[in-house]
């Protein structure tokens, strides 16, 4: 590959005339390495995932979406450190969308669910390993000797005694005709030279230099620039619209219809923003008697009903009814805006003869389906670049924005680039949905719970998404964290209640756990001073059956200090929550103003065990990063919902947390399981309960319901 | 037409008096350094320095730097203590705020070179982190100012 060679080039190259499906695929008998399409001239491309150019230079491809998780780097990582490349040499470039680079176990090309160290740590390795085999074989052959006297270390081969080395950039010419091994050998972890260690990230430099490209600045030459008006009302469309005064605007080129909005196109931004403000569109449909009370008043009667059985072992009820101590509590959670910094936007262009996105996208699968669709064109005829994303969070899975900019793409025969308001982004979204649940617990006399029964109303993501994934009528991911409980309960029930509100539902940063560990862990605690057992000791012993859980408890407890005197007014809440096989635990401290309602969290320590791990580094950020996305959500969000419509718009009536309100966070790493777990959802769950029982801990007052608004403690604090 | 000078570079743009800056620097500068978060002021994702001072370029209109001193994240130099301390810190996640967060905290280090920690949060509130690198932020500006590594 020539260094001048541009992103484009690199990928046609890489990709051109490739006749074999998938680099690494999973078998019945685990990882299988094939090789990937002849080589460009002078390259050698021992898989789809790496390519090794004569001057030395190693590109990974990394088919998941770099959102802020730092895949760009801890994909890469595990390529490079199989093939004992020469880190400074090694680059990344974002895979296309393309039936090569689905991901092996979910076969589709998507970014979610904390899965893509999980599902590509043992096949990016061997596809790592199997090129490093490959390039020892083509030196021995070159001196004759067997491929055992030869090592790769660093980017060189050397042959062990005599001396005499290649580096891979030379063997790039030497290579041809060397097969990949059917088998390539994998390190020890005691082997590893990258993996484990804190490696600077690779797409640091160009987010800090300016210079990284988000969707948001995708340009194209003859370009047009789209806004779209969105119906006021959820489930609206528009019915009637004038185009006249937005044509007058200067710079707007064309008005569109589409089926949920009207689009102006124009050669800016704000041209195209004024012409949306002049459409004077009539809407019909929606419902203006939707409101939070009606959502509210639907979901308390849905509590009534049984549900679907989720889980059921032993016989909670009866262990309930004949229990001495028992507590039967409700708890609500709102709807929630995924707020992306960078609002949602698409670029697309689509001639007779071919299609072309580029997407900020967590779902390369569904864009490219969805631009074979639009275009008519076949698939060979479509690509889609990833860019980079301003924040995902699930919201990104979703293919609604990239839809609008394929329509008006072909509608106008020009590249459009479609960018929404932040205001469009807010009332657009798929939110985290609304939940109420219900649990009965029972102790018995030792402080031990004998039964707990628990109810989820909850509309359904997966019903929409992915329905082959209901089971029974049972979304799983309603019922994540809880129908999986970590603790030991013997007679434990588990119903779901599917409610459909017109509110679209998806899936937000760690999805069903963002609410179940809430109950759950609020649970727990009011269990343990139901129980007279301090709450780390009441999960402790409930733990007994689960040394790693039990590990990562006692880590969070012991590093906070737990149990320390604290002033009066300040308190300190645990929380554990096991979810994308990752084991949490966090202790928050919290000062509650009790003038004016303020919830200040001054520091949190978390424990963490997700198995062996790629990059400290990117691990302990993704947790502090997962520790203020779910803080945030705990103590001031909640999306208004009025006459029909989404109230809130922008930060002025849907804030996040701020700077001020950040709390100083520790993050400690445990060796526990063997496995690889998640690490960019796992820390959100448990830190809402943490909080909540701090505040508990700090002024005597429960809370089920969140946010934890100035307003809401307050109110609590009239009570006690 | 109106005159500006970006970077250190003058440029004439044909842009209504009205416009507001962010997308002048963004659609006829080609500078997409400042990015769009909120068009109101209250994410910080769009800051720049109008001679020094953080100002919010997606209110901001371009007839109000006439004849002033813009710089962008792009003007910064790779070696200015704000950008060498944002790679040691490993800031960005997204990354997407980030150059909001650098070209607000370089006007903060203008304000106060060695700012406290109130003088950081008030100065840095202003800018929203959705991947919630707040803390990073921190200690990359207390490292640019001098003031050891942690705070
Ligand atoms: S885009 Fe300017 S403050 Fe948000
Ligand atoms: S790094 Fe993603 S929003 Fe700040």
């Amino acid at each position: 590959m020539s260094p001048k060679m541009s992103r484009r080039e690199f990928l046609q190259h890489a990709l051109a005339g490739t006749g074999i499906a998938v680099a690494v695929t999973m078998t019945p008998l685990g990882y299988r390495v094939f090789s990937a399409a002849d080589a460009a001239a002078g390259e050698f491309v021992p898989s789809v995932w790496l390519t090794i150019a004569p001057n030395e230079t190693v590109t990974v491809m990394v088919a998941k979406s770099e959102m802020g998780q730092g895949v760009s780097t801890s994909l890469p990582m595990l390529v490079a450190d199989e093939l004992e490349a020469n880190w400074g040499s090694v680059r990344f470039v974002f895979a296309p969308a393309d039936d090569k680079f689905r991901d092996p176990v979910w076969g589709t090309q998507a970014t979610g669910g904390s899965t893509s160290i999980r599902h590509l740590y043992e096949p990016l390795r061997l596809a790592g390993a199997a090129a490093r085999e490959m390039l020892i074989a083509a030196a021995a052959r070159e001196w004759k000797v067997p491929a055992e006297e030869c090592l790769a270390a660093n980017g060189v081969v050397r042959h062990k005694r005599k001396l005499k080395s290649f580096s891979f950039g030379q063997l790039t010419s030497m290579v041809a005709g060397i097969a990949p091994p059917a088998k390539p050998k994998l390190k020890t972890p005691q082997e590893f030279r990258l993996i484990g260690k804190e490696i600077p990230r690779l797409d640091v430099p160009e987010k800090v230099s300016g210079a990284a490209i988000f969707g948001m600045d995708v340009k194209v030459p003859g370009m047009l620039v789209a806004a779209v008006a969105h119906p006021p009302l959820i489930g609206a469309h528009p019915a009637s619209y004038s185009s006249a005064a937005a044509l007058k605007i200067k710079g707007v080129r064309q008005i569109i219809k589409l089926p949920k909005g009207v689009a102006v196109c124009a050669d800016s931004l704000p041209a195209a923003r004024g012409g949306v403000d002049v459409l004077k569109i009539k809407w019909e449909g929606g419902d203006p008697k939707l409101d939070n009370a009606s959502l509210d008043a639907r979901f308390a009667k849905a509590l009534n009903e049984s549900g679907i059985k989720a889980k059921e072992t032993g016989d909670p009820a009866t262990a309930f009814n004949a229990a001495a101590k028992k507590l039967e509590a409700t708890f609500s959670l709102p709807y929630l805006a995924h707020a992306t910094m960078e609002p949602m936007n698409c670029t697309a262009h689509i001639t007779a003869e071919r299609c072309e996105v580029w997407a900020p996208t967590q779902n390369q699968t569904g864009v490219k389906a969805m631009a074979e669709k639009i275009s008519g064109l076949p698939a060979d005829k479509v690509l889609v670049n990833t860019t980079y994303l301003g924040g995902g969070f699930g919201r990104r899975f979703e293919t609604d924005v990239v839809e609008e900019a394929l329509l008006l793409a072909k509608a106008t025969g020009k590249p459009v680039k479609v960018i929404w308001a932040r205001e469009d982004d807010f009332r657009n979204d798929f939110y985290r949905p609304m939940n109420l649940s219900r649990v009965a617990a029972s102790l018995d006399s030792q402080g031990k719970i004998t039964g707990w029964q628990h109810k989820v109303v909850c509309p359904s993501i997966f019903a929409r998404v992915f329905p082959d994934t209901m089971k029974n009528g049972v979304d799983q991911a309603a019922v994540e964290g809880v129908a999986n409980l970590d603790y030991d309960v013997p007679n434990l029930s588990v119903n779901y209640v599917r409610i459909d509100t017109p509110v679209p539902v998806g899936f937000w940063r760690s999805v069903g756990s963002s609410h179940n560990a809430f109950v759950v862990e609020t649970m727990m605690d009011e269990l343990a001073y139901l129980a007279g057992v301090d709450p780390v000791e009441f999960r402790l012993s409930h733990l007994g059956g689960n040394p790693n859980a039990y590990a990562v408890v006692k880590t969070a407890s012991m590093r906070a200090g737990w149990g320390k005197p604290l002033p009066s007014g300040k308190g300190r809440g645990f929380a554990f929550h096991r979810s994308f096989d990752t084991n949490v635990a966090m202790v928050a401290e919290v000062a509650v103003d009790r003038k004016s309602g303020r919830v200040k969290v001054s520091r949190v320590v978390c424990a963490v065990d997700c198995g062996p791990v790629v990059n400290p580094e990117i691990v302990r950020s993704q947790i502090e990063g997962a520790v203020c996305f779910g803080l945030s959500a705990a103590l001031k969000e909640r999306v208004e919902i009025a006459a029909g419509g989404v109230v809130s718009g922008n930060f002025s009536n849907y804030d996040l947390l701020r700077m001020n309100e950040a709390p100083r966070i520790e993050v400690h790493l445990v060796k526990g399981q063997d496995k690889p777990g998640g690490i960019g959802e796992p820390g959100v769950p448990p830190i809402a309960p943490a909080v909540a029982n701090a505040v508990f801990a700090a002024i005597g007052a429960r809370f089920r319901e969140l946010p934890l608004s100035p307003k809401a403690i307050l109110k609590a604090l009239k009570k006690t | 037409m109106i005159s500006l000078t970006v970077n250190g570079k003058k440029y004439q743009v044909d842009a209504a008096p009205d416009s507001k800056l962010l997308w002048v620097l963004r659609e006829q500068l080609g500078l997409t350094g400042a990015k769009f978060g909120c068009g109101i002021g209250m994410c910080g994702a769009c800051t720049v320095l109008v001679d020094g001072k953080a100002r919010r370029s997606c209110i901001t209109p371009v007839s109000a730097v006439k004849g002033k001193k813009v710089v962008t994240i792009e003007g910064l130099p790779e070696n200015h203590p704000l950008k060498v301390a944002w790679i040691a810190e490993q800031v960005p996640q997204c990354g997407y705020c980030q150059p909001g967060q650098m070209m607000q905290a370089a006007g903060l280090l203008n304000e106060h070179p060695k700012p406290t920690e109130s003088e950081i949060d008030s100065a840095m509130s202003g800018c929203l982190c959705r991947c919630g690198t707040y803390q990073r932020v921190k200690s990359a500006i207390n490292r640019a100012a001098g003031k050891g590594k942690k705070p």
